[in-house]
């Protein structure tokens, strides 16, 4: 146990007293008690990035499971000190937000800041663990955490449905990854993901290589929101907002990004990666931007954004793994620009989009209502407001000099070097990337110019709002303050990150590139000379601004999306005809009628033992060792058959009975023929007194009356039960065919008189040698006689004594 | 000898099997009690059958029948009787209270 075990588990055991806090603690707002946490774990980060930045790790291992090699180890490099660094910054700040945002009277704030903290430890155990299955347990913790907290306000039925989305989908992903993991291991005997990178090339070979791969990747995908498994991120947005600003745009959809740059050494430089993880990133890139222009709520426009921009990381890293493909030789910084990009868009995604979350969140506080087309005109009623979105939004579109703008201007770089690679067929679909890349930030343009000027321009429209709007509390302005001041402060000086953060990150993601000792110097600048990414962002300033102002004559273009195909509709109409097929399939076999169950269980006699006969060759068929076939018995078999058949045939309940009775005496006739004395003694009496009882109850038994059932349901029951037949006499054929070995009695027959003292074998055997079945046959007859004097006496049903 | 029970020993396990698949509760019970006698007579002739005395030391013979088998079935004999008795109880007292001993009409309750 060391000191970072405890900071991952620390939010874990402060959960444990919340609830006490919150209920001792009446007078003042919970959260207040809880953001101390978050500040204190962010600065025992803080001070080791000095330490990280010297290119060195740190490592600790705690024994968990140690035989199945799972051990929590705990790994700080640059990516996982630049995740912590997010989680816990931005979680204080949540957490600060949240004060100010959910009411102390109102909201129940235990509940709340336990799932908080939930999911604050697991997403740092998410990107701490080195060991691959405890990452799996914080992985689905903070699915789980996720779950609980977009359901918040689980009266409502919208929150709900989100939630559930959400988990089936994350989850899902989360099993495959699982799959995943357990095949890496399978590969590498090994859970560790050091250990795992160490093996290198002979993982590549390996015929499961590419298996596990798309398993972790689909895990990544559905975490990360990416195409077609974005659709819970807007469902999501029923969360309360800090929630949504911390969960769902900062930190836990950043798990799949974290999850494909943690695992980029393992898989980098191979096409398939490439291919899958920068295609699919583009392809959400532009989705999610095409589709948050539609939309008239304030969150679902973030939602759909965040979609967008977590494609655009996901892309970049996809690009950025073709660096590995060249090795050491020739210009590879050029190459490593996407993966520089994609760190760097991480942490300026962060913090805007934080920021504007939180920005729409005091909108909502304030009047009331997220609907773009009841509000308007806000700018001079909340200054401050308007100030903060609008910076955060220029970031977001990528207008210069905010961070927004260098990272763009890079992604721009890295979309047209790979266009020029000349592997992995970029020469012939490679030009996708730029065209979709730019189309992207157009639309990315213009749903940012819907968000600042459609809220705060425009007329205002006060009889539309539920409240007056003013300005927010500055307590709630704190925390998007010191957002998008990091998002200026990040654009004007954008090297303060360089050395200290991003190079040791780049550094984990693309460990291939360096030489031990060596560290990566990532060199960024505001300004950087006439380039063709220039002029591409001037092109979507230019155009997205006529966009914008064209909206209205062509908003009416989305209307000619069908419905029907929205992926939305699609996992609605599965989730449906799951539970349709699932009911229809229990409805067709389980009928209720025991007589279908029994044709079941008897169908399967035949078949399985029937076939097991077949394809084993197990019939065989000798008389060699057989006894002579006397006429006693033949005569016997004959009318004990006849009388069986009887039976079946019998019209009347009295027929039946003694039909039966006879087989029985039949039975009592053939074991005295086969010297079985006792046998016979027991079967008639028992025979006998069966019979008697039948008889008794003569009078009040049901009379058989004609079966009036179909053709088709005898001729069922009677090819059923001619199978069965036909199995148990090729069984006995079969089993007494083969020569065995010898039975054990000979010890019996010699030893009942010697040890037990008794000439009657049978008896000495029941009593004495195995005398615990007697004893346990005795409690049987005892438990029947009891069990049928209850149900005769025993009258529960209503108005009966008992 | 062995060959021809096992083949009655198939058409009793054949009855038995046709009457438990059918409707009325009285047949079924006739059925199990037909199904049990068939394999009595199974464990009895799988261990051999007419190998000599009846297995009491006193008869002075050289060989005797197998008494293993014939202990297990004299064990299995009364615990059918047990559970067929119960088993009769059950349905007398079934169609004293529900009015049926038709098996289509002895359904459970569907739940929803």
């Amino acid at each position: 146990m060391d000191l970072l075990h405890l900071v991952i588990m620390a939010p874990f055991i402060y959960a444990g007293f919340v609830p006490f806090l919150y209920k001792e603690g009446r007078q003042i707002h919970t959260g207040w008690l809880v953001v101390m946490l978050p500040i204190v774990l962010f600065s025992t980060f803080a001070r080791m990035i000095p330490t990280i930045a010297n290119g060195e790790t740190v490592q600790k291992d705690l024994a968990w499971i140690p035989s199945l090699g799972i051990n929590f180890t705990v790994y700080v490099d640059g990516l996982a000190l630049l995740f912590s660094l997010l989680i816990t910054g931005i979680g204080a700040l949540v957490v600060l937000y949240s004060i100010y945002y959910l009411s102390k009277e109102t909201e129940a704030l235990d509940y709340f800041y336990v799932y908080l903290l939930l999911f604050m430890g697991s997403m740092l155990g998410v990107v701490l663990s080195d060991n691959l299955g405890v990452m799996y347990v914080f992985w689905e913790l903070t699915s789980m955490a996720s779950f609980l907290l977009i359901a918040f306000w689980h009266d409502r039925e919208k929150s709900r449905y989100g939630a559930q989305k959400s988990l089936l989908i994350t989850v899902f992903g989360g099993f495959s990854m699982l799959a995943g993991i357990v095949l890496l291991q399978q590969i590498t005997g090994t859970f560790s993901v050091r250990e795992i990178i160490g093996q290198g090339d002979s993982i590549t070979t390996h015929a499961m290589f590419l298996p596990a791969m798309v398993l972790l990747l689909i895990g990544a995908f559905t975490k990360s929101a990416q195409f077609p498994f974005h659709i819970w991120l807007p469902d999501a947005m029923e969360a309360p907002t800090p929630v949504s600003a911390y969960l769902h745009s900062a930190t836990m959809v950043k798990a799949g990004i974290y999850l494909v740059a943690r695992l980029s050494p393992i898989f980098a430089g191979q096409a398939v990666w490439f291919w899958l993880v920068a295609g699919f990133g583009i392809a959400t890139l532009f989705w999610g931007s095409f589709n948050a222009v539609k939309q008239t709520d304030l969150k679902a426009i973030l939602a759909f954004s965040t979609i967008s921009q977590l494609g655009l990381i996901m892309c970049l890293l996809g690009l950025g793994s073709a660096a590995v493909y060249f090795g050491l030789e020739g210009n590879n910084v050029l190459y490593t620009t996407a993966t520089l990009a994609a760190v760097f868009h991480l942490i300026n995604h962060a913090t805007f989009k934080g920021s504007l979350f939180m920005i729409v969140g005091i909108i909502d506080h304030e009047t009331g209502t997220r609907d773009i087309r009841q509000l308007g005109g806000l700018m001079s009623l909340m200054p401050i407001t308007f100030t903060i979105a609008l910076l955060g939004a220029a970031s977001m579109a990528g207008l210069p000099p905010l961070n927004g703008f260098l990272s763009k201007e890079m992604f721009f770089t890295g979309v047209l070097e790979a266009s020029q690679l000349s592997l992995f067929n970029m020469q012939t679909w490679g030009i996708l990337f730029p065209v979709l890349a730019w189309l992207g930030s157009v639309f990315t343009f213009v749903y940012c110019a819907i968000l600042v000027f459609k809220t705060f321009r425009g007329k205002f429209q006060p009889d539309k709002l539920e409240k007056t709007p003013r300005e927010a509390p500055f307590g709630m302005l704190l925390a998007p303050l010191i957002l998008v001041a990091l998002v200026v402060i990040f654009g004007l000086f954008p090297n303060m990150l360089a050395s200290s953060l991003i190079g040791p990150a780049l550094a984990s993601i693309l460990p291939q590139l360096l030489s031990p000792g060596e560290i990566f110097e990532a060199q960024l600048s505001l300004w950087h000379g006439f380039t063709p990414e220039l002029w591409m962002t001037i092109g979507v300033i230019a155009v997205g601004t006529l966009l914008y102002l064209s909206l209205p004559k062509w908003i009416g273009l989305y209307r000619l999306f069908p419905q029907k195909l929205a992926l939305n509709q699609a996992y609605d109409q599965m989730l449906i005809g799951l539970e349709r097929r699932a009911n229809q399939v229990m409805r067709l076999h389980m009928t209720g009628l025991v007589r279908d169950y029994l044709v079941y269980i008897f169908g399967f006699v035949i078949i399985i033992v029937g076939s097991t006969l077949f394809l084993s060759n197990g019939f065989v068929f000798e008389t060699d060792h057989a006894a002579p076939i006397g006429v006693y018995e033949a005569v016997l078999a004959v009318v004990m058959v006849i009388a069986a058949c009887v039976v079946i045939f019998s019209k009347t309940r009295l027929t039946a009975i003694l039909a039966t009775g006879s087989v029985g005496y039949m039975m009592a006739l053939f074991f005295v023929l086969f010297r079985a004395p006792d046998l016979a003694l027991t079967q008639l009496i028992v025979e006998t007194v069966s019979v008697a009882l039948f008889l008794l109850c003569f009078f009040h038994l049901p009379k058989l009356k004609k079966e009036g059932s179909s053709l088709s349901f005898k001729l069922t029951n009677l090819l059923i039960s001619l199978g069965v037949g036909l199995v148990v006499t090729l069984v006995a054929f079969a089993s007494f065919g083969t020569n065995g070995f010898e039975p054990i009695s000979t010890h019996f027959l010699e030893t009942s008189y010697k040890e037990a003292g008794g000439l009657n074998v049978v008896n000495v055997i029941l009593v004495d040698f195995r005398g615990f079945d007697t004893l346990f046959e005795i409690v049987v007859l005892g438990m029947a006689a009891l069990g049928v004097y209850v149900l005769i006496k025993l009258r529960l049903a209503k108005g009966d004594e008992p | 000898m062995e060959l021809l029970m096992s083949v009655a020993i198939g058409i009793l396990f054949s009855v038995g099997t046709y009457l438990i698949l059918s409707r009325s509760i009285l047949r079924i019970i006739l059925g199990t009690g037909i199904m049990s006698h068939g394999s009595h007579l199974l464990i009895l002739t799988m261990g051999g059958l007419k190998r000599g005395a009846a297995p009491l030391l006193s008869e002075q013979a050289t060989v005797f029948t197998d008494p293993l088998p014939q202990a297990l079935i004299l064990t299995s004999i009364v615990i059918s009787f047990g559970v067929t008795g119960f088993f009769f109880v059950l349905a007398y007292r079934s169609y004293r209270e529900l009015g049926t001993d038709d098996m289509d009409e002895l359904r459970g309750e569907e739940h929803e």
